[in-house]
Order: C-alpha cells, then sequence, then structure tokens
C-alpha cells in the first residue's frame, strides 16, 4: 500500500507504476474525478495530457504536477506528498474565507471550522516547544 | 468561539497536560501536520486570526499579545527585569481586552481592503516548504529519522521566517532543543527584526 498525504489528510492506495491509481482511489485520495473529458472536481475539469490516465488508472503524481502543485516522495516510493500550490493557496487566502479544516480533539473526536458558522470564532495557536 | 490549535508534531499526549490544565470549555484540538500554519500562513506560535459571522477573516494571522521582551532575558536564571515583565503582561493584556471588544461589538476588525494587505507571504517556495514539512514530520513518525530531517531541513531553508518549521524540527529531534543554543543564535541572527510583530490596531 501507498500513502498519500494532502491537505484533506492521509489515504491508503493501491498504486503501481509510481502513483497511479485507480479512479476510485484517485478521487478518495484528493477529491478528483477521472472523466472522459479529464479530472475534475466541483464544477471544473482539466483535461488530461496523453498517457497520464490509461485503463480506468491516472498517474496522480503527474496530473498534481500538472495542476502546479508541488509533489514529494519518500525515497522508498511508499509515501507521496500532494501539496497545495503557491497560486492555489494565494487565491483561498485573497478572498478572505477563513480556509476550512477539520481537526480532533484530545479524545481522537473530529471538530471542523465551518460548522461554527454563525458565531465569532477567535482561532488561536500554540504549542508546547 | 475560541478554537485553540495545539502545533504538536509528537501528537496530543504532548499537548494533554496544558490542555487539561487550562480546563477550557472551548475547543482544543491537535494539529500533529500543522496543516493550519500551512492554510492560513503563520510562522509562529501564538499566532490568531479573527473569523467573522460569515466566515470571514476580519483580522490576518497576527501574535497573540506576545512580546519580544524576553529576547532581552537574563539567560541564566532565565528571568526578565521587573518592567520586562510588566510591558509583557500589559501587551497580553491589551490583546485580550481587544479580542473581547470585538466579540462584544465587533471593534477591529477590518474591512476586506485593509484585511488583505496583511495577509501573510505566499510564494512558491513557502509551498514546497510546506510539502517537505509535511512529509517530514510523516517519515518521522515512522520512525525514518534520518529521511525525515533531510525534509525538515529543506522546509527550513525554503521558509527561513517559519519559527513553526525550525523549532518544531528541534522538538522533534529532542524536547527541549526548540528553545536551546540553536534557537538563541537565530533570535540573535534577527538584529533589529521582531521575533513577534506586535498587532496593529491603528484605526483603518
Amino acid at each position: 500500500m501507498t500513502t498519500i498525504l494532502t491537505d484533506r489528510g492521509d489515504a491508503r492506495v493501491d498504486a503501481s507504476d509510481g502513483l497511479r491509481v485507480s479512479a476510485a482511489d484517485a478521487e478518495r485520495a484528493v477529491g478528483w474525478t477521472l472523466k472522459p473529458e479529464g479530472m475534475c472536481h466541483d464544477e471544473i475539469c482539466v483535461p488530461l495530457p496523453e498517457g497520464m490516465a490509461q485503463g480506468g488508472r491516472v498517474d496522480l503524481a503527474a496530473f498534481w504536477r500538472h495542476l502546479g502543485n508541488p509533489v514529494l516522495s519518500s525515497e522508498a516510493g511508499d509515501a507521496w506528498m500532494l501539496g497545495t500550490g503557491v497560486d492555489a493557496r494565494r487565491a483561498a487566502l485573497e478572498g478572505l474565507e477563513a480556509p476550512d479544516f477539520t481537526l480532533p480533539d484530545l479524545a481522537g473526536k473530529p471538530h471542523t471550522l465551518s460548522s461554527l458558522r454563525g458565531r465569532k470564532v477567535f482561532l488561536a495557536t500554540w504549542a508546547s516547544w | 468561539m475560541i478554537v485553540a490549535i495545539a502545533e504538536e508534531s509528537r501528537g496530543a499526549e504532548h499537548a494533554r497536560q496544558w490542555i487539561e490544565a487550562a480546563k477550557a470549555e472551548y475547543w482544543c484540538l491537535i494539529d500533529t501536520d500543522h496543516r493550519v500554519a500551512d492554510l492560513y500562513g503563520m510562522v509562529n506560535v501564538p499566532q490568531s486570526v479573527w473569523i467573522d459571522e460569515t466566515g470571514r477573516m476580519v483580522r490576518p494571522p497576527e501574535t497573540t499579545g506576545s512580546t519580544d521582551h524576553f529576547r532581552r532575558m537574563d539567560l541564566k536564571t532565565r528571568t526578565m527585569t521587573p518592567e520586562d515583565q510588566a510591558a509583557r503582561n500589559a501587551a497580553r493584556v491589551a490583546y485580550l481586552d481587544a479580542v473581547k471588544a470585538w466579540a462584544r461589538t465587533g471593534a477591529h476588525a477590518l474591512p476586506a481592503d485593509a484585511a488583505r494587505k496583511r495577509l501573510p507571504a505566499n510564494t512558491p517556495e513557502i509551498a514546497r516548504a510546506h510539502a517537505h514539512f509535511r512529509l517530514g514530520v510523516w517519515l518521522r513518525a515512522q520512525g525514518r529519522v534520518a529521511e525525515a530531517d533531510k525534509h525538515l531541513g529543506e522546509a527550513s531553508r525554503l521558509h527561513p521566517d517559519s519559527w513553526n518549521m525550525w523549532r518544531q524540527a528541534a522538538d522533534l529531534v529532542e524536547v527541549g532543543k526548540a528553545s536551546g543554543p540553536g534557537f538563541w543564535q537565530r533570535v540573535h541572527a534577527l538584529g533589529d527584526k521582531p521575533y513577534y510583530p506586535p498587532p496593529d490596531f491603528t484605526a483603518v
């Protein structure tokens, strides 16, 4: 199994030949769906260059770079970091909508920022170090 | 509503004692990947963001009431002068008062243009730094220390302004290293630059 790290969390997928994964694994890991017109997310479809998708599997690393995002892998190839590029990050912040996230509390229970809509939120970071 | 995020790559158990001592009724969340720092462009702790009822940032990341007085402390005794201690406490109280005023009346919320001007820097190097940091933390959790530290080192090289990345990486090597001699060297190297840029409450 191969681990994919993204903004959305971690996903375990069955990858071959680098990061070629099934359409189902791709959708689960990064939220993009393989369709005849390309890879689609919400209303957007990005056409794929020749060879990026074959036999129902897509080269997710190549696709992620195609979007202009950083891609890294471990030496053993068992973990891939699919990052967020500067343009996407900048666009999200310029809109001023607070970027959403889901994180666990001490008991492991997940909490999602956007569920607090309707209330003012004072979001503060700290650390033990 | 307060949402307190622990930027703790060592995990929840490392944050537990402080969270339990706070007896908080607000959310205390654990962010082992520093995802919030990545999403919001934060570079240090404590930093905070004010978010209004519609989900809009009305104050982008800024220092949460901490000051640079610590830079003048006596490193042997780890103490500050009474004057510095008082000034430090006053800054903290002033910031909390500002937060409380906003909660009650909406004071200090920035209009969109002004908020946009205060957004943190965002560059391709910073985006790559966050990717290296995340993979480094994952590799550390797998016990693949040498490979992990290459990525954590690259993250700090690409994003030298991030104290979060440098100090968390130091802490992963050894608890306490984040405030050891290497930390003080980096602080001294700041020269006239602030470690905690003071929040700006001038009217806009």
